[in-house]
């Protein structure tokens, strides 16, 4: 019964695995299928395989490719063009052919009625493959160990990367602030918190200059090039409407951002910072996103 | 019941197989063989219960072994190209020197 609920679901996220654009997508399509099969397992008398095979596999190999996805970047896609002319199609019919071959070949198979594992499990799954694993596979589990190591080892040499540049200290950051201040007259202090002057106070909103621009030194520059940065001019414009629904001329009630209601929320769709940049037609009205390396007009000279 | 089991083993074995020649990205060619690795692990359990031994279970268990430490070494490999070459594409690593 299991089989049939869980043989189609892993044959789609398996299918999927060959068509998401995103490699994320697809370790989550491969985790799916993974955690299918440590339920097969469970159904085959394999307790033990099964415990190994969510621990192993989907806790620590999936965990390491997303990490390594993390550090190569989730949005390194596929490239289309093909090196080799026709290899994608030759690929998919070689698939198809290799696919109904083994099909075909092993639904045909006769393999009488299953022994079962009652009686090699007696005693304990767990039991009985220790008794195999530390008599007749000893070898092969010894060699395994020195592979493990071999692996670990090889792991640490090619992830090693030696230091060209001496590390930076504080005492020398510090020195590179002061010198970037006397030569291009570059801000001192921290950058600006994100949000704090603006509607919201998440990070993905930039912070409000007291005349009202954006501030873009106040998000990460991460957000501003995944496109996910709010746009700061568009809560902008909301203020000139609460104003004006709350019946005008109250702009202290418009300053006050627990005042204002939350239908205004509506112009906060997630919008890309290239928008945003001065000089956009359509939004005239809003103020500009600018550097914070200008002067501000608050600003002690 | 086994040829149920074995069949999903090809399927997922074939689906794996296309995925290495046709994906570009490298990190989705290793789980492709990860996926060909488990349709095997699969297919070793089925004919475990089959034949009433636990060999094949014993199989399998060593196939995770192996696959991991291969996915170590892989996935090293990967940060080791992408840092030189700031690219995952298998295509960009046709080379193997520069």
């Amino acid at each position: 019964m299991a089989f049939w609920i869980l043989a189609p679901i892993m044959v789609v996220a398996a299918l999927g695995i060959l068509f998401v654009r995103k490699a994320v997508h697809a370790a989550l399509l491969l985790a799916v299928v993974m955690i299918s099969l440590a339920v097969l397992y469970a159904v085959l008398d394999a307790p033990f395989l099964f415990a190994v095979q969510i621990i192993v596999y989907t806790g620590a190999i999936l965990m390491l490719f997303l990490f390594v996805l993390m550090l190569v970047g989730v949005d390194a896609s596929d490239s289309v063009v093909e090196t080799i002319r026709g290899q994608r199609a030759m690929a998919t019919v070689l698939g198809l052919v290799l696919g109904l071959v083994l099909v075909t070949a092993f639904s045909q198979v006769a393999l009488g009625s299953a022994v079962g594992l009652d009686e090699a499990n007696a005693g304990g799954n767990i039991q009985q493959l220790a008794n195999i694993l530390f008599s007749r596979y000893v070898f092969a589990f010894e060699a395994t160990s020195a592979l493990l190591i071999t692996a670990a080892i090889g792991a640490m040499v090619l992830a090693h990367r030696e230091r060209l540049t001496p590390k930076p200290t504080q005492a020398s950051l510090a020195a590179q602030r002061m010198r970037d201040y006397a030569e291009s007259g570059k801000h001192l202090g921290p950058l600006p918190s994100p949000g704090v002057y603006a509607r919201h106070n998440a990070v993905d909103t930039p912070a409000l200059l007291p005349d009202g621009t954006a501030s873009e030194a106040s998000v990460s520059r991460v957000l501003a090039a995944r496109g996910t940065v709010r746009s700061a001019p568009a809560f902008a414009d909301d203020i000139d409407e609460v104003r004006r629904q709350l019946g005008g001329g109250r702009s202290d009630a418009a300053a006050d951002p627990d005042r204002m209601p939350e239908q205004s929320g509506k112009a906060g769709a997630p919008a890309s910072t290239e928008e945003d940049v001065p000089g956009t037609p359509g939004r005239s009205s809003a103020p500009p996103l600018r550097s914070s390396d200008e002067q501000r007009p608050g600003d002690p000279a | 019941m086994t040829n149920e089991y074995v069949v999903l083993s090809a399927i997922l074995f074939t689906i794996g197989c296309v995925g290495v020649l046709t994906r570009r990205n490298a990190i989705v060619v290793f789980m492709c063989v990860e996926l060909m690795l488990n349709a095997c692990n699969l297919a070793l359990v089925a004919f475990a219960k089959q034949h009433g031994n636990l060999d094949g279970q014993i199989a399998a268990f060593f196939v995770m072994v192996v696959a991991a430490a291969e996915v170590v070494i892989g996935l090293a490999i990967i940060m080791t190209i992408f840092r030189t070459r700031r690219s995952a594409s298998v295509d960009d690593a046709s080379l193997l020197k520069y």
